[in-house]
């Protein structure tokens, strides 16, 4: 197997198992507390409006808005870790076709590689710090990630043309 | 080449067992969410709002009790929905995963049984979860020994389990290979085979994703926040309006609502429909050399698909703009792909039984 290659596909293999792992953790500890919480302040938030508790019904709503900021990130983070490990399985296996030198090849996988632990691990991290760090984590994952799918997309293209020149 | 692919596709193999499968859970999920697209969904948004407006009006007239109500009766239409996307995604998720393990098999250093049981554990574990997390909503707690989880909760687990086993039995095959420090290339039949049926597939899979990438991007940094922000002051207005009895404040938020709900429902689906067709392009790629059909209707099909897989993300982003007509064009597009999947997995099976007849035409 060669070296991109195994790196993808062995990537691709233990970023599902950490997600799958991840999501397992957050549905068996997280998850229902927080729907439960993103429904009892909702519900909390127009009860008080009925009873004419603006400032309540407010409190309520703040709280609403941040558990359904941190549970949106948490179900995208895990999402898109397997979304991604299963993109790096099957380029993995078509790794091969891409009309590049094998060092090329081998930093395109690494920064795809990069790109995927990079992307939803920033996302994560906007749960705890709501500053730009995380933004700017997030945003570089996702860029090595269009940029690499970009230049694998070139590889294609290139051995396409050369298929057909032959 | 025969006696090849005989090895590789003999009959009750795991990997005939899991392409075969995989395609037809696919298959299987698409039907699935078209119906559920054209006769749950909109409904069931519809309900959803619905209540949330009574909530909001009762809010507005001091029924706290009504609120409580409307918002125990919205719970119930989000599980009803919740069960029917869970099953749509799950099995055409298995599909996937049935696919990718009948490419990868040839690398886990596992006897041709194992395989071939760990593939009809995988297989039943993929029909028994989705199957189950569908009758949820219907069958409830009824009968069920625990307090919160209901029947159809346990056997949804036991068929999550069977997929485990299986994945892990695969992996322990696949680790074995990696720390044995094996080198050798897997002379794998569809790996090697390049038809055009399968080039335009894996470049139009990859252009798809690619489309999927950029497009959730551009989500992410023009619309993600504006949208988190205005979920906030809509409801917000709602809730203050019913406060201070403002019924214009509470009627145009109710409206602003709705319409932000579409935005975020068609602008996530759009980006998960055009990366998934596009991971689909892929896998389907590999097994274009399985497909017994002339060259030219495998390209055809191959189009069709790539077509059908554009068509429908696309629709989908243009409904809040057109419609009905763009929601039908969606469908038609949805349409595409199931027609081109199950051309190709007609022509696995016709593969299949020619290979099964000895026949080398």
């Amino acid at each position: 197997m060669i070296g991109a290659r195994r790196l993808l596909l062995a990537g691709g293999i233990v970023l599902a198992l950490w997600g799958m792992g991840y999501g397992l953790w957050y549905a068996v500890f997280a998850e229902h507390q927080a729907l439960e919480e993103i429904g009892a302040s909702l519900s909390t938030a127009f009860s008080s409006a009925a009873q004419r508790e603006a400032a309540q019904s407010g409190v309520a709503l703040l709280r609403y808005k941040e558990s359904k900021y941190i549970y949106d990130r948490q179900v995208d983070v895990h999402s898109h870790w397997i979304g991604l490990a299963m993109v790096l399985i099957v380029l993995g296996l078509s790794f091969d076709k891409l009309s590049f030198s094998e060092k090329t090849k081998l930093w395109l996988a690494a920064g795809f590689l990069a790109g995927a632990c990079l992307f939803p691990l920033g996302v994560l991290f906007q749960v705890y710090d709501h500053g730009p760090l995380p933004r700017v984590l997030a945003i570089s994952g996702s860029a090595l990630e269009i940029a690499s799918l970009c230049l694998i997309a070139l590889g294609f293209a290139r051995n396409q043309s050369s298929i057909s020149r032959s | 080449m025969l006696s090849e692919r005989y090895e590789t596709l003999a009959p009750l193999s795991s990997r005939r067992l899991l392409v075969l499968g995989g395609i037809g859970l696919i298959l299987v999920g698409m039907i699935f969410g078209d119906v559920f697209a054209i006769f749950i969904l909109h409904q069931n948004a519809s309900r959803v709002g619905a209540s949330l407006a009574a909530a909001a009006h009762a809010a507005l007239a001091g029924d706290s009790t009504t609120v409580t109500n409307n918002f125990q009766a919205v719970g119930g239409f989000l599980e009803n929905r919740g069960t029917k996307v869970d099953t749509h995604a799950h099995v055409i998720a298995f599909g996937y995963l049935a696919l990718m393990l009948a490419l990868l098999a040839p690398w886990a250093v596992l006897s041709a049984k194992t395989k071939r049981r760990l593939a009809w554990l995988f297989l039943c574990g993929a029909g028994l979860l989705p199957s189950c997390v569908f009758l949820i909503h219907y069958v409830g707690l009824a009968r069920s020994p625990l307090k919160s989880i209901g029947w159809a909760s346990i056997f949804a687990d036991v068929g999550g389990l069977f997929v485990i086993i299986a994945l892990a039995g695969y992996l322990y095959g696949l680790g074995k290979r990696l720390l044995s420090g094996e080198r050798s290339a897997v002379q794998d039949h569809p790996l090697a085979v390049s038809s055009f049926a399968g080039q335009l597939l894996l470049a139009g899979g990859v252009l798809l994703m690619m489309l999927g990438f950029l497009h959730g991007s551009y989500y992410a940094a023009v619309d993600l926040y504006r949208h988190e922000a205005l979920d906030y002051s809509i409801l917000s207005q709602i809730s203050m309006g019913a406060a201070e009895k403002n019924a214009a404040a509470v009627e145009s938020g109710l409206a602003a609502y709705s319409q932000l709900q579409g935005e975020k429902a068609v602008n996530i689906a759009a980006h998960a429909h055009i990366i998934e067709f596009g991971l689909l392009s892929i896998l389907l790629a590999f097994f274009q050399p399985y497909v017994d059909l002339r060259e030219i209707w495998k390209r055809r099909w191959a189009f069709v698909l790539l077509l059908g897989s554009l068509v429908l993300p696309v629709c989908v982003l243009l409904e809040l703009k057109f419609g009905l007509i763009a929601g039908g064009l969606a469908d038609v597009g949805g349409l595409f792909v199931i027609v081109a999947l199950l051309a190709m997995w007609i022509g696995v099976l016709r593969d299949t039984g020619r290979l099964d007849a000895g026949d080398t035409a």
